[in-house]
């Protein structure tokens, strides 16, 4: 589904990313653990494009990204839902709308009344919240919506950066938990985190690959885990 | 679907397009307030144009088609030379009229710079004809080589030095006025684009979350080339109206006044003016699209 070989991405004369190699094949479920500053975001921004590679290959869905006009690009990401660190909603549009975004960028408008967003709202636990404008939830609440817009298109793959980050061990594992229910869906999961509790909370529900980035080089994961 | 219904649904609108965009102060009102003012500017240029378009047209007109012969001879000769002078232009091709002026009418010729008790049987005034050709027009060349022959004192003129300069002038101003439309149009584009790039700036955030979830270049620009050009429309339209009331309130047209009581718009020519709101919203479209566009090509 997403095919990195031999990556490399570099910022100004420092190469944050070299030669990274790395297959998500379709159900797969990915830890990508390692240091702050250690390029687990590039990593994940490569994944749907935010970043390209300076050198190396690229393919996402069969297609190299090298390929894509700005419009492949844009319907491309349509397949892959992003948890993005900062959340990236409209701070002018009340939850429901900011869930339903994605939909609406294809014209397919959602209705606050539409049942599939209603149980979108309810799976992650934010029905009461509908009305709410983004800057007046809690963290977890962001977390939990963008993981509901994540995956409004339903999506083949979800990549999810620190979605943990900001919010407490309870809500960490209520995140996970619904990360797990998306992965026995069938989703292609893949989580850029550094805590280590997480992933290890994971492994007793999931068979997830954990992936260590560090010094630009990918690796999995030793014993530690 | 038709153009006119194209541009219909875009003006409608989307309910999920137009939302994205948070609300903007600002941009809004300098976009509106100059779109105003630029209509309000156009409709002047346009009346402008058309008067002395008019004007142009008028004179061009009036003076073509006549002309005058002017005898300048010695008292015993000035009646003979006259006569000879109307018996030629009676055999001219291409002369339709020719009238020797009465004592009253050359009195009231020169009554601007002498008054109107000339004593015009104490001054040696020239006899004067007046000529109206036909729309063949005469032969100038063949007609004042027969006037020297039978009437040496004739001198034909056909008003070209007068006419030829005020002419000229009229179609300096009406091009001046199409200049100044020009213009304008160029100066609302270049208005509406730094507003449009402005907004775009501001919302830069937005633009980029919108490209991550999947949105197309055309559903980003869209948002904002329909509030702009909607502000356009509304600006240019209120522009447009005070503009053409503010004509409308010109003192008419009459001789006195001559050119600048002939500013006014007349008859099917006050419908010209309705064309500037959709200019000014077709303007502010191709701004905003190409701002729009240029901006979108920075995020990836």
């Amino acid at each position: 589904m997403i095919e990195l070989n031999d990556v490399a991405y570099s910022y100004g004369n420092g190469t944050l990313l070299g030669d990274v190699t790395l297959h998500l094949a379709p159900g797969s479920f990915h830890f990508l653990t390692g240091p702050s500053g250690a390029g687990k975001s590039t990593l994940l921004k490569l994944c749907y494009m935010e970043l390209l590679p300076t050198s190396g290959q690229l393919s996402i869905f069969g297609r190299d990204v090298k390929s894509m006009s700005r419009d492949d690009v844009a319907r491309t990401r349509r397949r892959i839902g992003v948890v993005h660190q900062d959340c990236q909603f409209l701070d002018h549009l009340p939850l429901t709308e900011n869930l339903a975004m994605p939909l609406a960028v294809t014209g397919r408008d959602a209705a606050p009344e539409d049942q599939n967003l209603k149980e979108l709202m309810a799976w992650v636990g934010l029905s009461s919240r509908a009305d709410a404008l983004p800057p007046q939830l809690s963290g977890g609440e962001r977390q939990r919506a963008a993981l509901a817009r994540a995956v409004i298109m339903d999506p083949e793959i979800v990549l999810a950066d620190e979605p943990t980050g900001n919010v407490d061990w309870e809500m960490s594992l209520r995140l996970l938990q619904l990360l797990v229910e998306l992965n026995r869906m069938g989703k292609t999961i893949l989580v850029a985190t550094h805590d280590l509790n997480l992933i290890r909370a994971a492994k007793t529900q999931v068979s997830a690959r954990v992936l260590r980035i560090a010094g630009g080089t990918l690796s999995l994961a030793g014993a530690e885990l | 679907m038709s153009v006119f219904g194209k541009a219909g649904a875009f003006l409608a609108g989307t309910s999920g397009a137009d939302r994205v965009v948070p609300p903007t102060g600002f941009t809004a009102r300098l976009t509106v307030f100059t779109a105003a003012a630029m209509a309000f500017l156009a409709v002047f240029a346009l009346a402008l144009s058309l008067a002395t378009d008019r004007l142009a047209t008028r004179w061009s007109e009036a003076l073509a088609r006549t002309a005058t012969i002017r005898i300048s001879a010695p008292p015993e000769q000035a009646a003979q030379q006259l006569t000879n002078t109307l018996t030629v232009l009676e055999t001219t091709p291409g002369v339709a009229e020719a009238r020797p002026l009465g004592n009253a009418e050359r009195m009231a010729l020169l009554e601007p710079w002498f008054g109107p008790d000339l004593p015009l049987d104490a001054l040696r005034i020239p006899e004067l004809i007046e000529v109206v050709e036909t729309e063949e027009g005469v032969d100038v060349a063949g007609l004042r080589a027969r006037l020297a022959g039978e009437a040496p004192g004739a001198v034909y003129d056909d008003h070209t030095r007068w006419r030829e300069p005020l002419v000229h002038a009229a179609e300096r101003l009406r091009m001046l006025g199409l200049l100044s439309l020009g213009l304008i149009s160029a100066a609302t584009a270049a208005m509406i684009t730094l507003a449009a790039q402005a907004a775009l700036a501001a919302n830069e955030r937005v633009i980029a979350a919108l490209r991550l979830i999947g949105a197309l270049d055309t559903y980003i620009a869209r948002a904002f080339v329909r509030r702009f050009t909607l502000r356009a429309l509304v600006g240019a339209a209120t522009g447009t109206a005070l503009g053409m009331a503010a004509i409308a309130l010109l003192p008419s047209a009459d001789a006195e006044g001559g050119f600048l009581t002939g500013l006014s718009l007349t008859g099917t020519s006050w419908l010209l003016p309705l064309a500037i709101p959709p200019i000014a919203a077709i303007v502010a479209f191709a701004a905003t699209r190409y701002a729009a566009f240029r901006q979108l090509r920075k995020t990836t």
